[in-house]
């Protein structure tokens, strides 16, 4: 009886709302229109394998108004950007390090200083290189699908698309103009959902990548929901973590050298849960739990039957329902005070699928010597005003002189955080 | 009585003179009408199409209208027409902004067929259409307008997303195609053309 009564809803909703906003003359002709559900309509929830709308509760006025937030394609003037509203703990400063890179998403810097720039919506792969304080803005490779993850190794740039990873040897030699990469790995599949990728090369000198699930809440095959790793070339791949639903961040934990990564949580269970979580490989080929238990105590109401949440690995903490936790680095530099050596700061994009947002803030993991979680604390806020963004975190990168810089896809910007004394050429505030 | 209609048409002359002075004052808003009606010979004047597999853009959400144009600029949706524009990040802006303000396209005249409407109804709601496209298929945001769209292009832009030849933004609409018939697509596209 369910999607009769909806869709009969949804007519009559939609009749009142173009009567009473728009169109009188137009509501005059509705009756053939909301005659039209009849009782034989089909009970299968049809959303394809990979839409978030699959589990979207049926006439909810709330959850009605609830869909994925695209960003603005053009990237925000340096004076529209919002760092005078973001707020950090005392002594740190924020300033802007580079701006009109488009949907600007994962960082690498390279060793002679330039920062590689990848992004989900355009097609190009961004080198910032600073000269006399200012940023040049340069392509590094262009006509790129969603190349979204990169990572960054002697020389060479490593370049993820949506189903391949490629690579640029030397690149920072050769930023005057744009280069064709060499395609190193293409076992992938193709799907759009969760199919962007974020990579990065660990401590064994291998590529780290994720293949998220290919949808919101779907049990997944055997080429979806995990890490992999591949040699440098491309050969070798193997499965890391199982159960992974969308990881867009890990780095390793320079104590442990065990690999920590952000992974997101189903949408649609409900407003507060599932919350996302930071999960810790501690040995090859550990499954988190993605589609059967969610945040390591949630079996999936759909999934979950026949399993129990105590088959999967549990989280090491939980970062906040729908919060949507990117990208992530160990920091490791001398410049903050000592309480964040070797914590985790973690990008939060901020949610879409809750009616009061959550996160768009970057927080701070502390660990205890084992390498669990001590506590989460936040700092940087400030990007949601009204419940609407004024930017998005994705990733952050640390500076060889322990400033950390951070990415922005909304505002297509990356800005960099400092603490101590200001220098003295920082005085136009 | 005369002399309230003498007030009544000095002040008519007199918000006359203000909007000729003002508009005379304001190249910018003349050049875009002018270059407006470049756009307009083919997606229609006053925000109605009649030319084929060319969508009309009036009412058309203002985020929506500069994402594509941002994606014809960068080569990222492909036209030979409109890959040319070549648009500034301003011009980007002020266009997307004033040609949303163009007043939405009617249904057409002719009654439809009551069986199909029904059915393409029927397939609105399973597949959520109006979930993100509002219940009254007049979109919001960075999703577009579709209620009464030309009905070739609506055929054209379906079939695009299901065989993957148009990606879209964020890539959501070839997912949500995945599962529907070239069948469902021609009663989509009829309903959401006729959408009352």
């Amino acid at each position: 009886m369910y999607p009769y009564l909806t869709a009969r809803r949804s007519i009559l909703l939609a009749g009142t709302i173009a009567g009473l906003l728009i169109a009188a003359p137009l509501s005059a002709q509705q009756p053939p229109t909301a005659a039209a559900p009849p009782a034989a309509a089909p009970a299968a929830p049809a959303l394809p394998p990979g839409s978030p709308l699959i589990g979207r509760p049926e006439g909810n006025e709330a959850a009605a108004k609830l869909a994925p937030v695209a960003p603005p394609p053009l990237p925000a003037t340096p004076d529209k950007l919002p760092t005078a509203q973001l707020k950090l703990p005392p002594g740190f400063h924020i300033e802007v390090y580079a701006s009109g890179i488009a949907n600007a998403r994962s960082m690498r810097l390279g060793t002679k200083g330039t920062l590689f720039v990848g992004t989900r919506f355009g097609n190009k792969v961004t080198a910032v290189v600073k000269k006399d304080g200012k940023a040049e803005i340069k392509t590094v490779a262009e006509g790129l699908y969603r190349p979204n993850g990169l990572a960054f190794k002697d020389g060479t740039l490593y370049i993820a698309e949506l189903s391949q990873i490629s690579k640029i040897e030397n690149v920072e030699d050769k930023l005057d103009k744009p280069q064709k990469p060499t395609v190193i790995y293409t076992d992938l599949p193709k799907d759009e959902a969760h199919g962007w990728k974020f990579i990065a090369i660990g401590p064994d000198n291998k590529l780290y990548l994720e293949v998220g699930q290919p949808g919101n809440n779907v049990l997944h095959d055997k080429d979806h929901g995990q890490i992999r790793r591949i040699n440098l070339d491309g050969s070798g791949a193997e499965v890391v973590a199982f159960g992974v639903r969308h990881s867009v961040g890990f780095d390793w934990n320079p104590v442990n050298k065990q690999l920590y990564f952000s992974d997101n949580g189903r949408d649609w269970l409900s407003e507060d849960a599932p919350e996302d979580k930071l999960n810790r490989v501690s040995k090859l080929g550990e499954d988190f739990g993605a589609p059967y238990c969610y945040q390591g105590n949630i079996p999936d109401p759909e999934f979950g039957w026949g399993h129990s949440c105590s088959e999967f690995t549990p989280p090491v903490a939980l970062t906040g329902p729908h919060s949507a936790g990117l990208g992530l680095r160990f920091y490791t530099g001398n410049m903050f005070p000592k309480k964040y050596k070797n914590a985790i700061f973690l990008a939060r994009h901020g949610s879409w699928n809750r009616t009061k947002k959550f996160g768009g803030d970057v927080v701070a993991i502390m660990l205890n010597k084992d390498g669990t979680v001590k506590s989460i604390e936040p700092f940087l806020t400030g990007f949601l005003v009204n419940n609407n963004y004024i930017g998005r975190p994705v990733d952050v990168e640390q500076m060889p002189d322990g400033s950390l810089l951070l990415s922005d896809d909304w505002n297509g910007a990356i800005y960099r955080i400092t603490y101590g004394k200001l220098p003295k050429v920082a005085g136009a505030q | 009585m005369s002399s309230i209609m003498s007030i009544r048409a000095v002040t008519y002359f007199v918000i006359l003179a203000i909007f000729l002075l003002a508009d005379t004052q304001r190249p910018h808003a003349k050049t875009f009408n002018e270059r407006a009606s470049v756009c307009l010979g083919c997606h229609g004047e006053k925000g109605q199409s009649n030319t084929p597999e060319t969508p009309s853009l009036g009412g058309q959400t203002a985020p929506y209208l500069l994402i594509q144009l941002y994606l014809f600029r960068e080569k990222q949706r492909v036209s030979e027409t409109m890959n040319d524009i070549g648009f500034s990040d301003d011009d980007l802006r002020l266009f997307s902004d004033n040609l949303s303000k163009l007043p939405p396209p009617l249904p057409p005249s002719s009654a439809p067929d009551a069986a199909r409407m029904t059915s393409g109804g029927v397939l609105i709601t399973k597949h959520r259409c109006n979930n993100c496209h509002n219940l009254d298929l007049s979109g919001r945001d960075n999703v577009p307008r579709i209620a009464n769209q030309r009905e070739d292009y609506l055929l054209k832009t379906l079939r695009e997303y299901k065989n993957n030849t148009r990606h879209g933004y964020d890539g959501m609409m070839a997912e949500v195609l995945a599962p529907i018939t070239e069948a469902q697509i021609v009663d989509l596209a009829y309903v959401i053309a006729r959408f009352r």
